[in-house]
């Protein structure tokens, strides 16, 4: 199958205006008559579903969580960037873009980038008039905060709660709509299939989760906008039911897979302190705007922080990268507290941890300061952990965090499948290699309350949607295969929990695909996978039935479906021979250990197409072809 | 690392139509356990032994995303108050201890199995006002309005309730009032809020009449336990918008013939 990413023609800063200029458009009165699918009720599921209710449509609107509520851009903490220039400080369009391609490893497509710092002062404006309760200033001008990977300050933020607020925003406008009939919602439902019917996204099956009624919808056009898959890795920053069915089951189904591999750790999270251990906490980058980084000089050092003098430390980061300092991008601060820990200078139990001290700015700008701009954080931190971040440093360590990778997309976000769109962490879209910090709110809200509700419009106005229902054969085809799937874990009837063999999954990906991959751990990844893919489906132990509320089963499906994509993410870690922002080859690497990029042979994304159950998927490339910045290594020193 | 044995008796019920009751378990905790983790850890054992393990509702287990949520002896999210229960460590706890786990208790929120409740009622509260009409696109610049830090900081303080549940679980009457007086605080703090100020407490206020939550009679046990910290002056803000909104609107029914 032959792909086009459809990029305008035309300079860059006039791509996006060319677009919408010419876009078709469906008749306000008309719009009703068509019916958007969207699964997802984040920031960006959620604003594409009130927005294109509120032009008219007729929106389905899914979650698996008991609200929209929910969905896991709340727990986003630090901010969300926008190129507004509020500061003074040279801020622009053009540089919130190069900023974002360069942080993201020159691996991203320079016009959705583009487009994406375009609208990014449009997505302020439009949460501040929702009633979003952004930090101000005593003027009562709106506050900005710094970043990481930037040397301007514009990030706008909610306390240490931005992706809180920001969804409230969204989920406020979305339940407006569903008091105005436009939108439908089915909370506690989940996708289990999408549904093609002559080669276009049609509809999709689910599960109600408290009746486990599989039903099928159907509709003119199908969003997906249901997040990331780095709970591949069991232990990750994502909430628990975070999982990646919707955009596995519609990549079998035909629509690409875009860089798997490009996975983001992030640097400061709560070290693990268990086998029990169900998640890691994210400590928001903000954090690192007063905090300092550091381990001790020696190895072995186990006195406690505050008996370790000042000549025996080591500031790592702003030794490494004197310009960026503690604020260096997540995945070059990653890598570096992972050669201090692989060193023995790592700190905690295990010594899996580096400090993250805040004595300096509280000598420096009072206790008060630092706990109105970070309250919040410390006290989470100390019901975790049970110490006390003003009086000892916090311990950190990095976590798998975000998915840069996703389903392949065009300009207009639409997959290889036509009729189906995808929006936020789900798609691949403008993050690259590596995601610089508060961009994903960015991301999330630009692809909903702008982009998708503009080019599913043309989509649907572009005609040639035949007249569908439910019992069509595909739809009878894909429920009838979803219920055998749940089945057939049902009737497993093994010994070991699912649970058991997540861990076990997350722990063969965290050794071989993690921070450091290389040839050798990735082909033994890709023996051990199906492997014990093959032991899950034959021994796992699934309690209760079809009928009823069973997160278990719940649980089951959804790991079914990560032990395909974990392969899929190995597969490209192995092809992609060098190393950028997230995906570092241990093979691929400068003297001092920074990523070695090879642009000659690899400046192309990688979109796989399924090919079968147990055959090998099929690559295809998307050149890179940079024409506004000029490929350089990146440095932060 | 000590380890802690629990006796945990839980609420059980298989769904709506089953009257459920208390069942006794033992568990093996260590204190640098959540309490959800100590769930999952009984759970597990449950699994193993061929029984269903218990449900109850979690997702983001940092505090914020409001999923998680039942009553431990008495008290909903547990004995710290301030928190979520998926924020509650073991540490809090002592080896012996005997805990007592049952599902938030409202006409509102109907027990679906075990711990889960529904909560639809609060999204419906929502619908019926807890927003600002503003279509995308229609927005000014942001730096256009101008709020004051203190109301900035005001709403924000509101607007951090995290809709889990617990003020209407801890409240003798049931009452829905700090859920929505947050609401109608985070948005009448700010000027983007004033033109639908008094519909919206208006609606607001009957929607949870209809959705069976009792009356506040101002006990303030639901700003102790809540996770969000909503402050309980947001109530008697709600009551004086509500009246006032009453006689605005009253007068202009009137005006109008």
């Amino acid at each position: 199958m032959p792909f086009d990413s459809r990029i305008p023609a035309g300079p860059i800063d006039k791509k996006w205006t060319e677009r919408k200029a010419h876009m078709k458009l469906v008749n306000p009165a008309n719009k009703r008559k068509y019916t958007v699918i969207v699964v997802g009720t984040g920031l960006a599921g959620g604003a594409a579903a009130a927005t294109m209710g509120e032009l008219g449509y007729n929106v389905l609107n899914f979650c698996f969580q008991d609200s929209p509520r929910r969905a896991h851009s709340i727990a986003a903490q630090g901010g969300i960037n926008a190129a507004k220039d509020y500061q003074n400080d040279g801020d622009s369009v053009y540089r919130l873009f190069y900023d974002t391609i360069k942080g993201g490893d020159f691996r991203a497509r320079e016009a959705n980038v583009y487009r994406l710092a375009e609208v990014s002062a449009n997505i302020i404006d439009q949460c501040a008039a929702q009633g979003v309760p952004f930090g101000r200033e005593y003027g009562g001008y709106l506050g900005n905060r710094s970043f990481g990977g930037a040397q301007v300050s514009r990030t706008f933020y909610a306390r240490g709660q931005t992706g809180q607020q920001l969804l409230l925003g969204a989920y406020q406008s979305l339940q407006n709509q569903v008091a105005a009939g436009t939108v439908k919602q089915f909370p506690r439902t989940e996708m289990l299939d999408l549904v093609l019917i002559d080669g276009r996204a049609r509809g999709i099956v689910t599960r109600d989760l408290v009746s486990g009624e599989i039903k099928s919808y159907v509709a003119d056009a199908v969003v997906l906008a249901t997040g990331g898959y780095v709970n591949v890795f069991y232990l990750s920053t994502n909430a628990k039911g975070s999982n990646g069915t919707a955009i596995w089951r519609a990549h079998r189904k035909g629509a690409y897979f875009a860089n798997p591999c490009y996975t983001q750790i992030h640097p400061t999270c709560i070290p693990q302190s268990g086998d029990y251990q169900s998640k890691l906490t994210l400590m928001s980058e903000s954090l690192r705007n007063d905090g300092r980084v550091w381990v001790p000089k020696n190895k072995g050092d186990h006195r406690p922080p505050d008996q370790i003098p000042e000549g025996e430390r080591d500031y790592y980061l702003e030794r490494v990268y004197p310009s960026f300092g503690n604020l260096a991008p997540r995945d070059v601060s990653s890598r570096q507290a992972k050669y201090a820990c692989d060193e023995g200078r790592g700190v905690g139990p295990g010594g899996f941890g580096v400090y993250l001290d805040f004595a300096d700015p509280i000598k420096r700008l009072g206790k008060n300061v630092i706990a109105e701009r970070y309250g919040n954080l410390f006290e989470m931190y100390e019901r975790i952990t049970g110490e006390n971040p003003y009086q000892v440093p916090m311990r950190i360590y990095p976590a798998p965090h975000y998915s840069m990778g996703g389903l392949w997309v065009d300009y207009d976000l639409m997959s290889s499948i036509p009729g189906m769109f995808v929006g936020g962490e789900a798609n691949f879209s403008d993050h690259g290699a590596n995601r610089l910090g508060a961009s994903a709110l960015m991301q999330g809200l630009g692809d909903g309350y702008f982009v998708l509700p503009l080019t599913v419009g043309d989509y649907l106005a572009s005609g040639g949607i035949a007249k569908a229902d439910t019992s069509h054969a595909a739809f009878k085809d894909a429920e009838r295969e979803a219920k055998g799937r749940l089945d057939k874990l049902l009737a497993a009837k093994g010994k070991r929990s699912v649970d058991s063999y997540w861990k076990e999954l997350g722990k063969i990906m965290w050794n071989n695909c993690g921070m450091a991959r290389s040839k050798e751990t990735l082909t033994e990844a890709l023996e051990q996978i199906p492997v014990l893919r093959e032991d899950y489906l034959k021994n796992v132990k699934v309690v209760g039935g079809p009928s009823e509320l069973n997160i278990e089963l719940e649980k089951a499906n959804r790991v079914a479906d990560f032990f395909e994509l974990a392969e899929l993410l190995c597969y490209d870690a192995l092809q992609r021979n060098e190393s950028c922002g997230g995906h570092f080859r241990v093979e691929y690497q400068t003297a001092d250990g920074e990523a070695q990029r090879n642009d000659a042979e690899y400046a192309f994304v990688s979109a796989w197409e399924w090919k079968g159950d147990g055959a090998t998927p099929e690559l295809h490339k998307e050149p890179l072809v940079f024409e506004n910045i000029q490929l350089a290594t990146r440095s932060y020193k | 690392m000590s380890d802690m044995k629990l006796t945990l008796d839980i609420w059980r019920q298989k769904d709506a139509s089953d009257p459920g009751r208390f069942v006794r378990y033992q568990v093996t905790a260590n204190e640098h356990m959540s309490f959800l983790e100590m769930l999952d850890v009984l759970n597990q054992d449950l699994i193993i032994k061929g029984e269903d393990p218990v449900a109850f509702d979690n997702d983001c287990r940092e505090g914020i995303c409001g999923m998680c949520g039942f009553v431990i002896n008495g008290s909903p999210h547990g004995p710290v108050h301030g928190g979520t229960v998926c924020q509650l460590h073991m540490r809090v706890f002592k080896d012996g201890d005997n805990l007592r786990l049952e599902p938030w208790r409202a006409k509102a929120f109907p027990v679906i199995r075990d711990l889960v409740v529904n909560r639809a009622a609060l999204d419906r509260i929502i619908q019926a006002g807890g927003f600002i009409t503003a279509r995308t696109g229609s927005a000014p610049d942001a730096n256009s309005i101008l709020v004051p830090k203190t109301n900035a900081d005001l709403s924000m303080e509101a607007a951090a309730c995290i809709g889990c549940g617990a003020c209407v679980a801890v409240c003798p009457n049931a009452s829905a009032a700090l859920f929505t007086s947050a609401k109608v605080a985070h948005l009448g703090f700010l000027p983007q809020g004033q033109p639908e100020r008094h519909t919206r407490v208006l609606k607001m206020a009957e929607q949870t009449a209809i959705e069976g939550f009792g009356h506040c009679t101002l006990m303030g046990e639901c700003a102790e336990v809540c996770p969000g910290h909503v402050p309980l002056e947001v109530i008697p803000r709600m009551n004086r918008d509500y009246f006032k909104a009453s006689i605005i609107v009253r007068d202009e029914k009137a005006s109008a013939g």
